[in-house]
């Protein structure tokens, strides 16, 4: 039952990756660009998503500041392009490993702690990072700042061509998909899930949760970090609204409304929930103003109406994904 | 004139500390004896500055919207209570957290339908306009006089209703053990209520009273929200005692912090330097502070005996 429920969930990864693969030909057929945009903002998501599920989900860390690692992530090629440093190769592995020292630093105190107190004290060092950027004046502090120019990587790849960075940001997807996939079933993935099923049980077997959860934790703030390049490049403008706290909520949002836990889950709740944003933002059924300027009224009934009666997400509609227990 | 401003700016900090108490007190309750993660205790901050603010437009009478205010926002949160919440009692903390920021965008949206996305004008009455005359040459401002006294009132009221009465004493029973409460005949499910209803009345007046000197304007009650988050890990969840202590060390950090870090570290570093790192170093204090008190207490200053 369980080697189907896998398979069926992979399945679900590969033909979304497929379809994915097939936008940009069919984008440009239908003369759509647009559609290239926001299903790239999806799959960035969609990374920042996955990595939150590796230790909401599997290490049932309960992080509601996750936001703070896309801050960093893109913060890293904002000052450096301030700077002048437009390579790629120096932004992106700074955006990394940034966000993992950033990551080891909150993760060493609040791995610590459990429960509600893992939930505010998360919460609370992302909003003193958020207001970290607002004060620091040089780097735009309020309005944030414009990239000069988006990540170069000379003779490898122009970012300014929408299709090459869809088709990299799409390749980076599936890179994070498969190590993510890699550590969940790695004997480091068994030891997190074990400690989050039963933390006792796990220490009789001789086993301290500890490091093994603040290294998912790390590696979890190092691929948001990733996530927050690639979005910095996105929008090729950063603030400090990216790493706001509502911007935490909503990807967790995106893992449970995907299926928490679920190999498909990251990516089908990134895709749910932006789609339905730019849905509800641009409805032509009901009076425009009513919905596009509050979109977030529906948002927050929807939110509530999954937590209450949906609690498997999207995952748990597909054949044989509703037996996560 | 120093002594001065360092007294004005305790007396801030301690305005603050007592309007973070309030809020503090209704959300460490609810989490308490619910077990109950509620982000949008911050939303009904803002409904009852909102309702305030209204009733005092509509009926021209300070004295008349204060109940009125505080009474809608006991409606609002009972209401939200026997709707949304009342469900996520028996569920993990993950379903509260997400369930009440869905709330949060709810409220913050409906205020913004109703009265609109801008901060609204909201005053105070005349007679509570004005300074007073404290020790020597220090002059403060009435009306935050008047916070502060009823913070501390209400901080007391709260001491005298859990300590010495039978509703407190079944918010203390509920809280250290709630299947055996429910056990000895009470009705586990009404006192659930009044106690949400109560937090949410001691939020709904934290709202009205910060009002005239702070904006009014939808998602206020987050950026309190989070410092008050930080106010209960400090002092240790569930306990009230310890929603005291942490608001007043978190509110006295803050005010004094913002007001003499630029000028102290301008001794220490060049005054351009400081002029960035003052600022930056000043809105984390809190932050720090938190983490390093954790690291040394995990579970707050002062642990409920869960």
């Amino acid at each position: 039952m369980i080697q189907r429920r896998i398979s069926s969930s992979t399945w679900v990864v590969v033909v979304l990756i497929a379809l994915l693969a097939a936008v940009p030909p069919l984008a440009a057929y239908l003369d759509a660009p647009f559609y290239l945009d926001l299903l790239r903002r999806v799959m960035i998501f969609a990374i920042a998503a996955l990595s939150l599920n590796l230790i909401l989900g599997y290490g049932g860390l309960v992080s509601f500041g996750h936001a703070a690692y896309l801050g960093i992530g893109a913060y890293s090629v904002g000052i450096l392009s301030f700077y002048g440093m437009h390579s790629g190769w120096l932004q992106w592995p700074l955006a990394i490993g940034a966000s993992a020292l950033v990551a080891l630093a909150i993760g060493a105190i609040s791995v610590r702690t459990s429960g509600i107190y893992f939930i505010m004290i998360t919460l609370a060092f992302t909003q003193m990072l958020y207001y970290l950027g607002i004060s620091i004046e040089e780097y735009g502090g309020d309005d944030g700042m414009r990239l000069a120019s988006r990540s170069q990587f000379p003779g490898l790849i122009d970012l300014g061509d929408a299709t090459s960075f869809y088709y990299l940001v799409l390749a980076l997807l599936v890179l994070s998909l498969l190590l993510v996939h890699r550590i969940v079933h790695s004997r480091f993935g068994r030891v997190l899930q074990a400690a989050r099923s039963n933390e006792a049980r796990t220490r009789a077997i001789g086993i301290s949760p500890y490091p093994y959860r603040l290294a998912a934790f790390v590696i979890a703030g190092a691929l948001c970090g990733l996530a927050g390049a690639l979005l910095a490049n996105q929008t090729a403008y950063l603030t400090p609204e990216f790493m706001n706290w509502t911007r935490s909520g909503e990807l967790m949002f995106m893992v449970i409304l995907g299926g928490i836990a679920t190999g498909a889950g990251p990516l089908l709740g990134a895709a749910a929930l932006l789609l339905l944003e730019d849905v509800l933002q641009g409805w032509s059924v009901l009076p425009k103003e009513a919905v596009r300027d509050h979109w977030q009224l529906y948002l927050g009934i929807i939110l509530v109406l999954v937590v209450i009666f949906a609690r498997r997400g999207l995952a748990g509609l597909l054949p044989g994904g509703g037996k996560n227990d | 004139m120093d002594f001065i401003l360092i007294a004005e700016q305790t007396l801030n900090g301690l305005q603050l500390g007592v309007m973070l108490f309030l809020l503090a007190a209704g959300l460490t309750l609810v989490f308490g004896i619910m077990n109950m993660v509620n982000l949008a205790h911050g939303a009904l901050y803002m409904v009852g500055a909102y309702l305030t603010t209204w009733f005092y437009q509509q009926t021209g009478s300070f004295l008349l919207a204060v109940p009125l205010g505080l009474a809608g926002t006991l409606a609002v949160g009972i209401v939200t209570e026997v709707v949304a919440l009342r469900t996520l009692y028996e569920r993990d903390h993950l379903d509260q957290v997400l369930a009440t920021f869905g709330l949060i965008l709810f409220f913050n949206e409906l205020i913004a339908i109703l009265w609109g996305r801008a901060a609204i004008y909201s005053s105070m009455p005349p007679y509570l306009q004005g300074h007073v005359q404290l020790v020597g040459e220090l002059r403060y401002p009435l009306y935050r006089l008047v916070i502060i006294g009823v913070g501390l009132a209400v901080a007391l009221l709260l001491w005298w209703v859990v300590a010495r009465t039978r509703l407190g004493m079944l918010i203390r029973a509920g809280a250290s053990n709630r299947a055996m409460v429910a056990a000895l005949g009470i009705n586990i499910r009404l006192l659930y209520t009044i106690v949400f209803g109560c937090g949410a009345a001691l939020a709904g007046l934290a709202g009205l009273l910060a009002a005239p000197i702070f904006s009014v304007q939808p998602g206020m009650g987050e950026l309190i929200l989070i410092q008050v988050f930080v106010v209960i890990v400090i002092g240790g969840i569930g306990s009230i005692r310890g929603a005291l202590a942490g608001a007043l060390i978190v509110g006295m950090v803050d005010t004094l912090g913002r007001a003499f870090l630029k000028p102290m570290l301008s001794t220490v570093i060049s005054p351009s330097a400081a002029d960035t790192a003052g600022p930056a170093l000043a809105s984390m204090l809190i932050y720090l502070l938190m983490a390093a008190i954790l690291a040394f207490r995990p579970s707050g200053l002062f642990p409920s005996a869960r």
